[in-house]
């Protein structure tokens, strides 16, 4: 990470005395500053309990967000992951209970339905990726498509209702949402997992710089002999496969998908990416930062949660100064000690 | 052309009203529009509306109801035209998309002689219906607080959680707070859990740790109620008499009601079957020799272990 933001800056001329790079280190102030405000206005906040639920909770959006870095980075967009992980859960819900018949209520059926999960993810990142590549449409025209389509075979599935997950199965599938390891929730693990996995792959692979290179000029990637359309598809493929596995711990928290899950989704995403440090028209990417940007997001609504202070209808004012004030911190040159060269 | 189309309709509906049993040659029909179904209490609307169909169809072979369903505002003001145009209804049951921009169309299908008959949404102009049937927010809210007033005591602790900010969200808390005014229960905070289950989990996650001493939690609706309970099994905090109130009358919250669900032992009903109620009473005012025009306001009945069967429809999806 201290490589990409050191080949980032070679631009700007070295300063005399010890500068902030507020790059790197912005998200994770406004983080803890969230965190001290959130601590002032109520010691609750701080709990054991609430650190959990926050952490916990964060992993949905975070994981998909690690996805939805590598599209960014590589110049993308995905505006399909909260309609997809809406179908995913609506599917898997529909294949367990239909499962149950002949494969009992046990692990098998919880196995398979996230199987499916896993495969759809990666069938429906593939054909955002294949149409923007191949069919050469945008992606965000491609993905505003599929986002539509998504979102309404889910609410067809449900017949416009709500899918709820077998009982029985349920309770099999229970703890991957509620049960905890070391002290730490499973999704929590899942999260800090796939987001090793992101950075390694980001920052440590020929795949990672690819992402990167045609994230910054793609005609040049192209004629540096980097197969242009295998990587942005894969972007897409990985994007597909992180909404499989936040929909995999998501379905057993409430055993049900409607049309009313997963809405937003994709915003929250992109917002964490970009609130991370990644740069939206695509070309430099950070892991690490998403995740920050992941956690900053749910650290908001926890927050204003947790104090009456703020009336209800201005809370999407705060988190959208929050958002803005997160961004404006990273990316102006601050620097301290020093006023920038005219 | 027009004239003599409403004349039509009208000499129709004349005949009709004056001469039922002559009608065997000439059907009367009704036209029902309300939202294509995205949630789950409208699903159920969609589910009651079309037993609805097949009970009065049969009852009345002379009767022909033609449901239609819109994705948005603009399709239902094109189905409006189209029930009018092409199937020449005599009796529209319209819940409405939206007031505002619904209310010149139906204005329209009313000039052409056809009674209307608006459910759950009122139009933004007063008149234009011939019978309202709607269920009853405040009465809801009402209650709600009332049930809770029986359970508890001067210095419990509740706290809300609201739906999506709208007329009919405030409708309920005003109602609820008014209600709950002076008894002495503590009401911690309110927070909008947008009707849904999600939030609901983590709106009701935030106020256990927030708040060590809850007594009761008004969840309004049943779909956050699920979500909530979900939180307050999570927290262990389900125990000690603690309950939760919810609101609609959904499927499997009714079945919890009848096998004496401690968590959640009372439901209060703001039924998507209301569409049922309104299709019988627009029927009625074609074949009943009772007046039917006026405003029908269902009652927000509190629904107990007592009486929980008569609202439990496993059928539908809600």
């Amino acid at each position: 990470m201290t490589m990409m933001t050191a080949s980032d800056n070679t631009a700007t001329s070295k300063s005399r005395r010890p500068s902030v790079d507020f790059k790197t280190v912005g998200p994770a102030v406004a983080l803890l500053l969230l965190c001290i405000i959130g601590f002032l206005l109520n010691p609750a906040f701080i709990s054991e309990g609430n650190l959990t639920n926050l952490l916990t909770r964060s992993a949905f959006i975070g994981i998909i967000a690690v996805g939805a870095t590598f599209v960014i980075t590589a110049g993308g967009i995905d505006l399909s992951v909260g309609s997809m992980a809406a179908a995913i859960a609506g599917v898997m819900i529909i294949v367990m209970d239909n499962a149950v018949e002949t494969m009992g209520t046990g692990v098998p059926t919880v196995l398979l339905g996230c199987g499916v999960a896993v495969l759809l993810g990666i069938g429906a990142g593939w054909i955002n990726g294949a149409l923007t590549t191949k069919g050469k449409i945008e992606a965000f025209i491609v993905t505003l498509g599929t986002m539509g389509i998504y979102r309404s075979l889910v609410t067809y599935f449900a017949d416009g209702g709500t899918l709820s997950l077998n009982f029985d199965v349920r309770g099999t599938y229970r703890p991957v949402y509620y049960d905890t390891f070391l002290g730490l929730p499973f999704p929590v693990w899942v999260f800090i997992a796939v987001a090793i996995c992101g950075w390694l792959l980001l920052n440590r692979t020929a795949f990672g710089r690819y992402c990167t290179a045609i994230g910054s000029n793609e005609a040049v990637a192209k004629y540096s002999a980097i197969n242009v359309d295998r990587v942005k598809t894969l972007t897409y493929v990985i994007q597909g496969l992180c909404v499989a596995f936040a929909t995999i711990i998501y379905v057993p928290r409430l055993g049900s998908a409607s049309a009313s899950t997963g809405v937003l989704w994709e915003l929250e995403a992109i917002a964490a990416v970009i609130i991370g440090g990644t740069v939206l028209k695509g070309g430099y990417g950070r892991i690490g930062g998403t995740i920050l940007g992941a956690l900053i997001l749910t650290t908001i609504g926890n927050i204003l949660n947790f104090t009456d202070v703020i009336s209800n209808y201005l809370n999407g004012t705060m988190q959208g100064l929050i958002i803005i004030v997160a961004v404006l911190l990273q990316r102006s040159d601050w620097k301290l000690g020093r006023k920038p060269k005219a | 052309m027009l004239m003599r189309k409403t004349l039509g309709v009208m000499a129709v509906t004349g005949m009709l009203a004056f001469a039922g049993s002559a009608a065997a040659q000439e059907k009367i029909k009704i036209g029902v529009s309300y939202p294509t179904p995205t949630h789950a209490w409208a699903a159920g609307m969609n589910w009651h509306a079309e037993q609805a169909e097949k009970r009065l169809e049969e009852l009345y072979p002379d009767v022909d109801l033609i449901l239609v369903n819109s994705p948005d505002p603009e399709s239902q003001a094109s189905a409006l035209e189209d029930l009018v145009s092409v199937h020449q209804i005599d009796g529209l049951v319209v819940l409405p998309f939206e007031s505002e921009p619904l209310t010149d169309p139906v204005l329209n299908v009313k000039k052409s002689g056809a009674w209307i008959t608006v459910v759950d949404r009122g139009l933004s102009q007063p008149g234009i219906e011939d019978l309202y049937v709607a269920g009853n927010n405040p009465e809801l809210g009402r209650v709600s607080a009332q049930y809770m007033k029986t359970r508890l005591k001067e210095g419990d602790n509740i706290v809300i959680l609201r739906g999506i900010p709208t007329v009919i969200d405030n409708e309920r808390f005003d109602a609820f707070m008014e209600e709950i005014e002076g008894s002495g229960i503590n009401v911690l905070d309110n927070k909008h859990a947008n009707w849904n289950r999600d939030d609901g989990f983590e709106v009701m996650q935030d106020f256990l740790s927030r708040f060590p001493d809850i007594d009761a939690v008004w969840a309004q609706d049943d779909d956050i109620a699920i979500g909530v309970i979900a939180a307050l099994k999570q927290a262990g905090r389900e125990g000690d008499g603690m309950f939760v109130v919810g609101g609609a009358g959904m499927k499997e919250i009714i079945k919890g009601i009848m096998d004496g669900d401690e968590l959640m032992p009372v439901d209060v009903l703001y039924p998507p079957a209301m569409i049922a109620t309104a299709m019988d009473l627009t029927v009625g005012a074609f074949k009943s020799n009772g007046p039917v025009a006026g405003r029908y306001i269902l009652g927000a009945t509190l629904i107990t272990k007592d009486n929980a069967e008569n609202y439990y429809f496993p059928d539908s999806p809600f």
